[in-house]
């Protein structure tokens, strides 16, 4: 049996709509953050395989790029969880309402 | 044909790790399925001829972030079990899955034309590495530094925001100087 670029998308989509039913339901920040590099790696699948079935090389350097992007969100966001961490003791999505009227 | 046993048998573990990450009550079992999904994705882009951006994965991904992760984890509680909010489950699940397969079918949407001409085609008989290098130090140098920049202004940023307070080390005071210190830190909410 033949594995095509089909079977690749499908399995990103797959990987991308577990990520989503993370960021829709988890309400730990830091959750939150891994359900974030399950899209990103879902999407590096997909760059992946198009780039193997047109012998392309565009799909691996955007593949990189997000790579790099991944690495500089995942340092400042923590960054930014450690100080609200110091400052409220909780991580939690419902207690960052500071900005409601 | 190995090839489509390593296809279904990666597939199958990287589908069940992230699903044990979005699902699971405990931090600690999420970040180690995380890793573990991280590790297996791997081998996807191995099967697909990617080498670099395999080993990539592997050094970037579990190597870097993870421990990255590890560290940031060591400032929160990560024994409490993890709250969820509770909304409608269909909702949620319907939502994702139609919103998966729209990007996917915008980022098929080009492949069914077939006028597709490879940009930087891949040459036989050169290495996965050796293309990657040429292609992106002569084609894609400018989004490489840029990317460099980017890097260095994520690095400052996390150093800046994480470092504040460092001096202090709770095990290095006697109970008094502590005392001290919740002491201030509770006037300074009051107030």
């Amino acid at each position: 049996m033949e594995i095509g670029l089909s079977h690749y998308l499908v399995l990103s989509t797959i990987l991308f709509a577990i990520g989503l039913v993370g960021v829709m339901k988890r309400k730990n920040l830091l959750l939150l953050f891994f359900s974030t590099e399950i899209l990103l790696n879902s999407v590096n699948i997909a760059f992946a395989a198009i780039s193997h079935y047109y012998g392309d090389l565009t799909g691996q350097m955007f593949a990189f790029f997000v790579i790099a992007i991944a690495a500089s969100e995942v340092a400042v966001g923590l960054g930014l969880l450690i100080v609200w961490h110091k400052r409220h003791n909780n991580i939690d999505l419902d207690t960052m309402s500071s900005m409601k009227g | 044909m190995f090839e489509a046993i390593a296809f279904y048998l990666f597939a199958f573990l990287t589908i069940s790790m992230f699903y044990i990450v979005v699902t699971t009550q405990q931090a600690l079992y999420a970040l180690t399925a995380l890793a573990a999904g991280m590790i297996f994705i791997s081998a996807f882009f191995f099967i697909l001829g990617a080498d670099f951006l395999g080993a990539v994965q592997i050094i970037v991904y579990t190597g870097a972030v993870m421990a990255l992760y590890a560290f940031g984890m060591m400032f929160f509680d990560t024994t409490r079990d993890v709250k969820e909010k509770q909304g409608n489950k269909f909702i949620i699940v319907g939502l994702s899955t139609l919103s998966a397969v729209l990007v996917v079918l915008i980022v098929s949407a080009p492949i069914v034309s077939d006028n597709i001409v490879a940009l930087y085609p891949v040459v036989d008989g050169i290495g996965n590495t050796q293309e990657v290098g040429v292609v992106l130090f002569t084609k894609y140098l400018i989004p490489f530094e840029v990317a460099a920049v980017m890097l260095l202004v994520a690095m400052v940023a996390g150093i800046v925001l994480a470092g504040k307070k460092m001096d202090l080390s709770l095990t290095l005071m006697n109970d008094a100087e502590i005392r001290e210190l919740n002491e201030e830190k509770n006037k300074k909410e009051l107030s």
